[in-house]
């Protein structure tokens, strides 16, 4: 079984591509057959992606032996251009975070979308999702990688449009594929020279060419390859300056934010990061830029989340903020740590982030928590999820977040001590905003004008399940040997740093006793009333302004230039052109009098206009013969 | 034994059907529209009939077709495909049947417009067909009177007045042609001695080979070319006459001219230019990168300001064929490959676009996007349609444009490695105004004016579906396309080693054109 699993894992991607092909063109009408093919598929991919997972111990599949099957898609020249799907325990690892949250978020939809005429729409759409996100992890070529990742913009591009009929989601949409563009240009050209320069895009061939070009030729390529392909991250991954679009994804049905923009796809960045380890970590200077971005991420998004009043504005912060401790660890050569945190984020934010939907379920699509309070009566177990996913994304023992966030800021203190330090206080900045969010959601008294009432069992079970594994998946990756089985280079079993451990479970503690000391009591809203008024709040609240910078850079200099452009395309160029034109005709006026169809009369009058333009130009070319040849020397 | 004249069927289809639609009465609109899509539903079927059976193997002109015609200037009516050729004929035939169905709701003078059609059809296939260069001019100059009169009476315009843009499109085809004219006359003359010229492009191009063309008559010749088919295929800066050309024109003429007239100029460049005057290529190479690359940026940037969809897909194709320019200044086998694929992906997409455009205008008697708003609440085609062309411009792996951009790419960094990179930031303003658009004129709240708006049905339906399954099958597929055009171009790559080091075109340095060819 492990062995059949193993040689057809390239159906891994291809179930949900059925799933796909079946409801877009032909059940798209049946909400629910179109949910049943779609989560059958998905228990399929599911099932593989389990045996495949035990295959990589059985057949001891590690980072350096990886089992390839591999296609010719096309032949560009002398470069092949690979299709396939490659197994090792990286992959092996978002194979099952992919299908296993991809699964319970499918489960959760049918029931979350089955007022929604578009079901069956939604499902062929986060199908093709599911499908291209596998194809991206199981990528044996940049070439791969890049086509599924453009594949997964797209899904992502249509679900957060998915409401269509609103202004704000179609313009959501459009930010967040022209923003991660802006990211993926940098990451083709570096799949470009890689192309080039090494002559093909697979990655267990660039693993062996690599370090020998290094050696013989110095990093300076491979530093400018890595930012370039890096660019491509920041935009995927939300990072800072790209991170604008991921709050406006919202936009998109929550099981949407769910899967695509918390628990997968935004990892995608991180993802890249890993599979290309062998490139990134032989430029030293790539490496410190990743850890910069990651650590101003983090920190620069949890400040922001402080202060943000939508329910799934603080998760899409926190999401954020979480990506910057992915991309720091694995810039600091904590690769296995990053990709543990990569895991135990998937399964508590995407819980957290279907709590979220089950609140706005309940409170008719209301999104702000001010309007929220008192829900943990009404909502006994979302409110015990929620509380399990703060734990957790705090750090507390023995929650998933703990263990991973720990061997983070082990590695942080080992390499850096103001990365230490500030990822440190962005602990506390964590455990503060998110127990701000439950404070006030939950607790105290109800603020809202509906009957909030618990959701029904299609969308409690995947709640459920995902709080069960974010109790398990800690303790059992941390002594299952999870750093054991994904790393890259020397296998390290991490122990838990207790210094570390206690000082990150003492801040985070902190931040909770900060956010009950603030927002505990009653009189929450005169509180945050009197906050409003000054000005770093309003700075921090909005967003430090960096979409109204680039808004004003797209109205003022994008747009007026395309607007100057097009007057000088129309009269300048234009002009030039008719100008000429009418000379070689002879006369002047003929461009602007009314056409009145003698056909003959026209053309009598090109080949005349013609036969001058000819003379000028051969006139022209003598000319510059006589001068010596060069046209210009 | 004389083989069947598959390609004379193929260039001779549509002339026949259009000589029966122009002796039937002319009450009988339903049987011209039938008889032209009949046409050219044999023609498509024959062209995938030889795009199977050719050999790629073999290489070189295939299905031969030899006649002496005026033998004392050595033309003669001489057809053969290869693999540059054979899918720019797919292309052709495949816009060709898309057309007509686009046309299917013409009222107005229908013998008269299905006439002129199957014209203009025959005259760009035939382009792909000819083996001769007379037979080549004759067959692209052919085509410029039945688009002329077409925008005239078909037309629509929004910018200028629809028989100047009509005007701007014509002189701009003639006078191209005329410059191009003279390039050929020159090569025509100096590759053979008086009593043994032909217009044959295989004997010419041995000629040249064989350093029967100056140095000096090939750096002209090229020149003349560049100008004339840099016109046709919307270089800057002539690209002025495309956007009100494209725009003003009738649906299924913006389809043809845009999807495959454009295209002949590429396509000439490289049969006749590079073929024939490889160092005239290599001199004039960098001219031709920097006016690609200005075309790639320029034009998206323009496009960016459009609010009529006719324009800002007519400004699009102009930057497009920024990409088809940048790969074939590269001079080498990758990049050629990309830039004839990329002419096929292009033509298919923006074929489609223009076919969308053309229902929507005609049911809304809108095309601005302004006027245009949630279409996709009652035109689920004509969404997947915009959809579909609209991702596919933008580059969007999967779909067939994206393969041959990358191939493009990839050829041409190792030639020009800045104006690559900056060619490839084309991407995001490429995304920029094709998502406002589709945003626009797509997406947003269900408004009075389209109730009851109707989507495409029956014989509408099918230029999405045959535009359709190309555009997603090659995408899905790219070897299918690729193998064939590699199997085409790889007779170039002795030729780009001989101009390697040629000299190029300098601010820098003059280079002695009348010193010999270089070694």
């Amino acid at each position: 079984m492990f062995t059949f699993a193993l040689t057809h894992a390239y159906l891994i991607p291809l179930f949900p591509a059925l799933a796909f092909l079946l409801i877009g063109p032909f059940t798209r009408g049946d909400k629910n057959l179109s949910a049943t093919i779609a989560i059958f598929m998905m228990s399929l991919s599911l099932i593989f992606s389990i045996f495949v997972a035990m295959a990589t111990q059985t057949y001891n599949i590690t980072m350096n032996d990886p089992f390839v099957m591999k296609m010719t898609w096309a032949v560009v020249g002398n470069l092949p251009l690979t299709m396939g799907i490659f197994i090792d325990p990286l992959t092996a690892m978002m194979l099952l975070v992919v299908t296993l949250v991809s699964l319970l978020v499918y489960i959760y939809s049918a029931s979350y979308m089955a007022d929604d005429e578009g079901m069956g729409r939604f499902f062929a759409f986060i199908s093709l999702f599911s499908a291209s996100m596998l194809g991206l992890v199981g990528a044996v070529s940049f070439l791969q990688l890049y086509v599924f990742w453009e594949g997964v913009g797209l899904c992502s591009y249509l679900l957060i449009g998915f409401y269509y009929d609103r202004l704000s989601a179609r313009e959501a949409a459009k930010k967040a594929f022209i923003t991660t563009r802006i990211g993926d240009f940098g990451m083709l050209v570096g799949i470009i020279i890689l192309a080039v320069m090494f002559g093909t895009t697979d990655f267990l061939e660039l693993r062996m060419i690599i370090p020998n070009y290094v050696l013989a030729t110095g990093t300076t390529m491979i530093t400018i390859i890595s930012l370039l392909l890096f660019m491509g991250a920041i935009g995927k991954s939300g990072q800072f300056p790209l991170h604008v679009w991921l709050l406006d994804a919202m936009e998109g049905p929550t099981p949407t934010s769910a899967l695509i923009h918390a628990a997968t796809m935004v990892a995608a960045g991180v993802f890249l990061v890993a599979r290309a380890y062998f490139i990134f970590s032989e430029s030293t200077i790539a490496m410190y830029f990743i850890t910069g971005i990651g650590t101003f991420t983090a920190f620069f998004a949890a400040c922001i989340a402080v202060t943000q009043n939508k329910f799934k504005g603080v998760l899409a912060y926190s999401t954020i903020s979480q990506l910057g401790y992915m991309m720091c660890a694995v810039g600091l050569g904590a690769f296995s740590a990053s990709m543990f945190h990569l895991v135990t984020h998937a399964f508590f934010k995407a819980m957290l982030f279907l709590c979220a939907g089950a609140i706005m379920h309940a409170l008719h699509e209301e999104t702000d928590i001010f309007k929220m309070g008192g829900l943990w009566k009404k909502m006994p177990l979302t409110f015990l999820c929620m509380l399990v996913g703060v734990l957790a994304i705090s750090g507390i023992p023995p929650f998933s977040g703990f263990f991973s966030k720990d061997e983070i800021l082990a590695a942080a203190k080992v390499a850096s001590q103001p990365v230490y330090i500030v990822m440190m206080f962005t602990s506390f900045l964590t455990s503060f905003y998110m127990m701000r969010l439950l404070i006030i959601a939950f607790l105290g008294e109800n603020r809202s004008e509906y009957e909030a009432h618990e959701v029904d069992a299609f969308m409690r079970w995947p709640m459920l399940m995902l709080a069960i594994l974010t109790l398990v998946v800690g303790l059992a990756g941390y002594y299952g040997g999870f750093s054991l089985w994904v790393n890259d280079g020397t296998a390290v079993h991490e122990t838990l740093n207790y210094q570390v451990a206690a000082t990150g479970t003492v801040v985070a503690l902190l931040g909770y006793v900060l956010a009950f000391v603030i927002f505990g009591r009653q009189s929450i809203r005169k509180k945050v009333a009197r906050r409003r008024r000054s000005f770093v709040y309003q700075v921090v609240y909005h967003k430090f302004y960096v979409d109204e910078f680039y808004d004003y850079i797209r109205r003022r200099l994008v747009y007026t230039f395309a607007y100057a452009l097009n007057w000088v395309d129309i009269h300048i160029f234009g002009g030039i052109m008719d100008g000429l034109g009418a000379y070689a005709l002879g006369t002047s006026d003929i461009l602007s009098a009314p056409a009145n169809g003698q056909v003959q009369r026209y053309l009598l009058f090109f080949y005349t206009g013609v036969a001058i333009l000819l003379i000028a130009a051969l006139y022209w070319t003598v000319q510059i013969i006589l001068q010596g040849g060069g046209v210009f020397g | 034994m004389i083989s069947f004249p598959i390609l004379s069927v193929i260039l001779l289809t549509p002339l026949v059907a259009a000589a029966i639609i122009a002796v039937l009465p002319k009450r009988f609109r339903e049987t011209m529209r039938q008889l032209a899509a009949f046409a050219m539903i044999v023609v498509l079927l024959l062209v995938l009939f030889l795009y199977v059976d050719y050999d790629t193997a073999a290489g070189g002109m295939q299905y031969t077709e030899y006649l002496p015609w005026i033998a004392d200037l050595g033309v003669a009516y001489s057809l053969g495909i290869d693999g540059i050729s054979l899918p720019l004929l797919l292309l052709s035939s495949a816009v060709g049947l898309a057309s007509v169905f686009s046309s299917w709701h013409i009222e107005h003078r229908t013998k008269e417009y299905f006439v002129l059609l199957l014209i203009l059809i025959a005259g760009v296939s035939g382009a792909f067909l000819a083996r001769d260069l007379f037979l080549f001019l004759l067959l692209t100059e052919m085509v410029v009177v039945p688009a002329y009169i077409m925008v005239l009476i078909w037309g629509s315009s929004e910018r200028i007045p629809k028989s100047e843009a009509a005007m701007k499109m014509t002189i701009f085809l003639l006078v191209g042609s005329a410059f191009m004219l003279v390039g050929v006359i020159l090569l025509y003359v100096y590759a053979f001695p008086d009593g043994a010229r032909t217009f044959d492009v295989t004997a010419l191009s041995m000629s040249s080979v064989s350093g029967n063309i100056p140095y000096g008559v090939q750096v002209i010749a090229f020149l003349l070319l560049l100008v004339g088919f840099g016109s046709h295929l919307s270089m800057f800066p002539f690209h002025i006459w495309s956007p009100d050309g494209y725009s003003a024109a009738p649906t299924a003429v913006s389809m043809i001219n845009a999807g495959v007239l454009k295209k002949i100029g590429g396509y000439a460049l490289i049969r006749i230019g590079f073929f024939i005057l490889p160092f005239g290529a290599k001199f004039w190479a960098p001219v031709i990168a920097i006016l690609a690359t200005i075309n790639v940026v320029y034009a998206s940037y323009v496009a960016l300001a459009q609010k009529d969809i006719k324009y800002m897909i007519s400004y699009s194709s102009v930057s497009h064929m920024g990409y088809v320019l940048l790969g074939l200044a590269a001079l080498n086998v990758v990049s050629v490959t990309g830039a004839v694929a990329y002419m096929v992906a292009h033509g298919i997409m923006i074929a489609l676009f223009f076919s969308q455009v053309g229902y929507v205008h005609d049911k809304t008697d809108a095309r601005s996007t302004d006027d245009l708003w949630g279409l996709a609440h009652y035109m689920p085609y004509i969404t997947t349609g915009f959809m579909l062309a609209g991702l596919c411009a933008l580059g969007l792996p999967g779909l067939i444009g994206f393969i041959p951009e990358f191939t493009i790419f990839v050829g041409s960094f190792s030639q020009f490695p800045v104006l690559t990179v900056i060619s490839v930031f084309g991407i995001i303003f490429t995304a920029f105004y094709v998502l406002r658009m589709l945003a626009k004129v797509l997406f947003g709240k269900r408004i009075e004016k389209f109730e009851g708006i109707k989507d495409e049905r029956h014989a509408d339906v099918v230029p999405l579906a045959v535009l359709g399954v190309f555009l997603v099958g090659f995408g899905v597929f790219p070897s299918l396309l690729m193998d064939t055009i590699n199997s085409g171009v790889a007779p170039l790559s002795p030729l780009f080693d001989l101009v390697k080091d040629a000299p190029m075109i300098s601010l820098f340095q003059g280079v002695d054109i009348w010193g010999g060819i270089p070694k």
